[in-house]
């Protein structure tokens, strides 16, 4: 006995179409998830604002801001000498740098620059590159964390707690260092600094190697990294990255190079370059970086003027009553000397008129300061040129189209510091 | 001879590294050879002066390494300036910043909102006329006393207490958190018993 169904197909045409309305729905569900500020991934207090579709971003909205201090409405209200500490605090991670810089530009105002000794030249390249060392050590840590890899995390710390050391041992601090001053630097360095340095450098060059071994090459880690957030040349240009972001996309800038200050055109070194741009080109200019600092720190011990427990007694300061503190006893026992400390200590520096801007190859890149200056102690207008402000602006554009796993590895290869970006 | 006469003046001489000169407001601006880029977009508050604000952009060739400092001057009651996105793509946060610090409007800027300090903050800190703590000022109170939205929010801890958990922002009701204080310093106060004892927050047992 047969039976016979009849069955509903209907009209092909109008079950795709309805179909194809059915799926726009779902896919037009999107999901706003609020990523920060209090985040392990996001280095401090960034707040992203993520637009997801699935796993997949379609927009970012970076939010900075949590940190600001008004550090630019505060260098106004205060003498050049009294802002030093607060440079400490922009990018803390590398505070030694940045009070460097911050005393390069005032003495660029001056017209004193080049005037420096050389042994404090030598002291604060030598001082800008564990900076950089330290700086590139916690970005590289915290990177390989968020991407996984916890081991590389206890290996670098371990490294950076050396450098604070040897901070510690120059300036008297860990971390907020402020060893810098107008025309010169607060004190010299002990005698026995060098060879910790020396000693520093040897150990660190076997941890670096023991660090690449867990991730250059790792198949996880390059798998991860590779082709992610690649940013051209013309984009890195056209963002106004610096730093290893820029490098990391093959421009070939760097400010020690480019522009050398200090007695950077005297020492021997190579820019890290990328070729396509991506978080694993980021990664590798960093990695070679510190390689390079280290090679001028060997540089830098060999060629000291003075030697290393400066014998010879040579200045670390421009010897100018106007520009820096007298020697404490001759403030005691000359007039004149007793005049330059009291005008130094209550009006500051006397800054000629005036206005300059000065960038520094930092850690994080070109952290700059532009400096108008209406005469007097205390400048007009102070402002920052924060590398990592200016790097973070490109977020909104690299982050759509990425997956959320690789939100944390993309903010880790642009290595920020939000005391920085917010000042 | 006019400005516009120099800048051709000055491309005739310069040739190839140089563009034709354009008008930037009173300015005329020239283009120095690619690729290039804003270092670094400032403004300053000529407080007292007409005009009062001066945006100063730093522009450099990654070519050959050639920079230079373009100024410009805008009077308060205009405040506003064409943006530069649409060349510099890296000006978008410099002017988001400069508006929110110095009150500067950018024309054609895509998406102008207040950057470090929060939506709907009524000053512009960078001012001359903007104080700092303490300073005498005629400006109301509210720039320093009224809370920033996030107080009492999900991410933030109060101070005190006698260990972290009871800092825990999640454990906390925040619209609790004055009465239950409030509670506390009148518990201090009259209960010796409670001397040295936590006062931090967290649930309290009624007596």
């Amino acid at each position: 006995m047969a039976t016979v169904q009849d069955i509903e197909i209907g009209d092909s045409a109008a079950r795709s179409a309805q179909a194809a309305a059915e799926l726009q729905d779902m896919q037009g569900e999107k999901m706003v998830l609020n990523m920060g500020p209090s985040h392990p991934a996001t280095h401090g207090v960034l707040r992203i604002v993520l637009e997801l579709d699935g796993e997949v971003v379609t927009k970012a909205d970076p939010d900075v801001g949590y940190l600001h201090r008004g550090d630019e409405k505060i260098a106004e209200n205060m003498t050049y000498t009294q802002f030093i500490p607060y440079t400490d605090r922009l990018d803390y991670l590398a505070p030694l740098a940045n009070n460097v810089a911050y005393a390069l530009a005032v003495e660029k105002l001056l017209g004193v620059q080049d005037k420096l000794p050389l042994r404090c030249q030598y002291i604060r390249v030598m001082c800008c590159e564990l900076a950089r060392i330290s700086a590139h050590l916690l970005g590289l840590g915290a990177f390989a964390m968020d991407t996984g890899a916890v081991t590389v995390f206890l290996l670098t710390f371990t490294e950076r707690e050396k450098i604070y050391n040897l901070a510690e041992a120059a300036s008297g601090a860990r971390l907020t260092t402020s060893y810098t001053r107008i025309g010169g630097l607060m004190r010299d360095i002990p005698p026995t600094w060098c060879a910790q340095v020396q000693q520093f450098c040897d150990e660190f060059e076997v941890s670096l190697a023991e660090s690449e071994t867990l991730l250059t090459r790792n198949r996880i880690w390059v798998d991860r990294l590779r082709d992610l957030a690649v940013v051209s040349k013309e984009m890195a240009i056209n963002y106004g990255l610096s730093g290893p972001n820029l490098r990391g996309s093959g421009v070939d800038w760097d400010l020690r190079k480019n522009q050398p200050y200090l007695c950077y055109a005297d020492l021997e070194f190579d820019v890290a370059l990328g070729s396509v741009g991506d978080c694993y080109d980021r990664y590798l200019v960093r990695m070679e970086e510190m390689r390079q600092s280290v090679r001028i720190l060997r540089q830098c011990l060999q060629k000291i003027p003075g030697g290393w427990a400066n014998e010879a007694h040579e200045p670390v300061s421009i010897p100018d009553g106007k520009i820096t503190l007298p020697p404490k006893q001759k403030v005691l026992s000359s007039m004149e000397e007793l005049i330059h400390q009291f005008m130094l200590v209550t009006e500051g520096v006397n800054c000629p008129p005036g206005e300059i801007y000065f960038g520094h190859e930092n850690p994080k890149g070109e952290l700059g300061f532009y400096i108008h200056s209406r005469g007097g102690g205390v400048p007009y207008r102070l402002k920052i040129r924060a590398p990592s402000f200016i790097n973070l602006s490109i977020l909104g554009e690299l982050m759509p189209g990425c997956m959320i796993s690789d939100v944390p590895v993309i903010l880790g290869s642009l290595d920020f510091v939000m005391g920085e970006s917010d000042r | 001879m006019t400005s516009l006469e120099a800048a051709k003046t000055i491309k005739a001489k310069f040739g190839e590294l140089i563009s034709e000169p354009v008008e930037f407001r009173r300015e005329i601006s020239l283009k120095i050879a690619d690729p290039q880029r804003i270092a670094e977009v400032s403004s300053l508050d000529n407080y007292g002066d007409d005009p009062r604000w001066t945006v100063v952009y730093h522009l450099r060739a990654i070519v050959n390494g050639i920079e230079i400092r373009l100024k410009t001057d805008v009077n308060e009651e205009k405040s506003e300036l064409p943006s530069v996105i649409g060349v510099w793509r890296t000006a978008n946060w410099h002017e988001r910043e400069i508006y929110d610090m110095m009150g500067i409007r950018f024309s054609g800027h895509p998406d102008l909102r207040r950057i470090l300090m929060w939506e709907g903050y009524p000053y512009h800190p960078l001012r001359k006329d903007f104080p700092l703590a303490g300073k005498p000022t005629d400006l109301p109170g509210v720039a320093f006393t009224r809370v920033t939205p996030m107080a009492g929010g999900p991410f933030v801890t109060v101070a005190g207490g006698n260990d972290s958990i009871a800092r825990e922002p999640r454990v906390r009701i925040p619209e609790e958190d004055e009465v239950e204080l409030n509670a506390r310093v009148e518990a201090r106060g009259d209960n010796k018993a409670m001397r040295g004892q936590a006062v931090g927050p967290g649930p309290i047992k009624k007596q």
